[in-house]
């Protein structure tokens, strides 16, 4: 059956949650699929080694949306570093998807990447800040 | 001739795919479906007669080339031109960028080059790449908001141009362009031009003479041929007079010490072995389209175009890309708040198969203000209106779920 009857996922596509831009954040990534065109930025505000708040923008099919929304709602509150191991069958399993041909684990993959970048940039920014000499 | 919507039926019974049970298949501008004479031609030059062409003095090899060379003749024939003007390519882009290359040879620094906002990325990408090589201008003809080449700038652009490079046919508008005339403006200019033929020479008549055109450039696997085979019609003397750009075995005469002659046209341009089944796998599906007809084909979707387009335009919420008549069997359509890929899914499911995303064609697109891609569905002479009513059944269901 087609995934467009998954409630779950027309419920994540038309209510997407923390949807827009948040007002302060640490770190901000975005990317695209240049096949579809499927586009996706996420936002972290972090907060000791965890994820305090996280948002999504974007526009795609149903598909990366209802993703995109309900990882942001699955990593909400976890550590960095198991924020960084969330793989796309995760997603999968929460949207209730069993299978997806190769061309469609493509959106799923993408708000993966995307929230892997943001957190390895806020890393690579930390270490940075530590690296400084401190005058 | 025979009247294509009187027969469909059977003419479906010679192409082993489409007896596939919830198979609707409407992406024939992406590749076509073989008939059973093509893939049986294939393989009995498998089995019975392979051998390199053009070396072995034993009677298998002997009868590979003539077989070979015979599939050149009937191809040349297909589209007016002679059989030394046909260069076997392995696609239509592959054909493009053989002229990019070879052109490249002659042009020099600041030298004009103009194509249009209307081409795939494969009548674009290669004139960009050698515009970048050698320092070319390169300019794009705009389009109308309805999708076809806006006449005035076209004026305008090829005026001081050397090369225009255009397509025939729109594999995202639809639109069928007026080749003969867009040819002898640029003739007057003193440019070369180079037809992107890839969506027209499976559909309508073409007649490179009366275009006029300097280069015509199409696909094997849109016209019923196998994958792995295109042409590139390069007129006599322009062949002659330009440098193969890629040498090695096949397009050489003598090789010494020092120095080598190249081969003759149209040889010379085709190095290392070449894809003779292929070429005879074409001529075979050539020879298929002349017996349905090239104008009865024509004809014949020119009514499906018309029925197509009568189909989804009165669906609610979508918009399509191109002009409203004079259209190719093809249309592309945005669904209001719908993801081009979800309404290929949702098709998917009902068992029907069309494109959707850019059709590499995003220039076109985004200049049209369609800025998510569009779904296409694209018809050849074996599809039926029934099969348009599946797709319009559909989308209403779709579009109402939604």
């Amino acid at each position: 059956m087609s995934y467009f009857f998954y409630e779950n996922i027309m419920d994540h596509y038309k209510n997407p949650r923390n949807k827009g831009k948040l007002d302060s954040y640490d770190s901000e990534y975005g990317d695209s699929n240049p096949t579809c065109g499927d586009n996706v930025k996420i936002y972290l505000k972090v907060e000791g080694n965890k994820i305090e708040k996280i948002s999504f923008e974007g526009s795609g099919c149903a598909l990366s949306m209802a993703s995109s929304s309900i990882l942001t709602e699955m990593v909400k509150g976890a550590t960095l570093d198991d924020a960084l191991n969330i793989s796309e069958k995760e997603i999968m399993n929460e949207l209730g998807i069993k299978e997806l041909g190769p061309n469609r684990i493509k959106c799923v993959a993408l708000p993966v990447k995307v929230l892997k970048m943001a957190i390895l940039s806020f890393k690579a920014k930390q270490l940075q800040n530590e690296r400084k000499p401190r005058l | 001739m025979n009247s294509i919507e009187k027969h469909v039926d059977e003419i479906r019974k010679d192409f082993p795919i489409l007896s596939l049970k919830d198979f609707v298949y409407l992406d024939n501008a992406a590749t076509s479906q073989k008939p059973v004479q093509v893939i049986e031609k294939m393989n009995l030059i498998y089995k019975t007669l392979n051998a390199n062409v053009h070396r072995g003095i034993y009677k298998i090899a002997e009868d590979i080339t003539e077989e070979y060379e015979q599939s050149r003749k009937e191809i040349s024939s297909f589209i007016n031109a002679s059989e030394n003007e046909i260069v076997f390519t392995r696609n239509t882009t592959d054909s493009i960028n053989l002229v990019a290359y070879s052109l490249l040879q002659k042009l020099k620094k600041g030298d004009k080059v103009v194509t249009t906002f209307l081409e795939h990325h494969s009548n674009l990408l290669p004139w960009r790449k050698i515009s970048e090589i050698a320092g070319l201008k390169l300019e794009l003809v705009k389009v109308t908001p309805e999708g076809l080449i806006d006449e005035e700038d076209y004026e305008k652009k090829v005026q001081d141009a050397k090369v225009v490079a255009f397509t025939h046919v729109s594999n995202v508008a639809g639109t069928i362009v007026e080749a003969k005339q867009l040819v002898k403006k640029a003739k007057e200019s003193g440019a070369l031009v180079l037809i992107d033929g890839a969506q027209a020479a499976p559909h309508l008549k073409v007649d490179v003479r009366e275009l006029g055109t300097d280069f015509y450039a199409f696909s094997g696997h849109k016209m019923l041929g196998p994958t792995g085979i295109g042409i590139l019609y390069g007129r006599k003397d322009l062949l002659e007079d330009l440098e193969p750009p890629f040498t090695g075995g096949e397009m050489v005469k003598e090789v010494h010490k020092e120095g080598q002659s190249w081969n003759d046209i149209p040889w010379k341009f085709e190095p290392g072995t070449p894809n003779y089944v292929g070429s005879i796998g074409l001529a075979e599906a050539i020879k298929y389209i002349k017996k349905i007809g090239i104008d009865e084909i024509d004809h014949y979707e020119k009514k499906l175009a018309a029925y197509l387009l009568e189909a989804v335009e009165n669906i609610k919420g979508l918009r399509y890309v191109g002009p409203k008549k004079d259209r190719a069997a093809l249309v592309a359509f945005e669904t209001k708040g719908i993801h081009p890929h979800d309404v290929a899914a949702f098709l998917d499911m009902k068992g029907i198969a069309v494109r959707s995303g850019w059709h590499c064609a995003q220039p076109l697109q985004e200049e049209l203000g369609f800025l998510n891609g569009t779904t296409r569905a694209s018809l050849y002479f074996y599809n039926t209106f029934s099969e348009i009513d599946k797709l319009k059944t559909a989308l209403e269901e779709l579009v109402k779920i939604t």
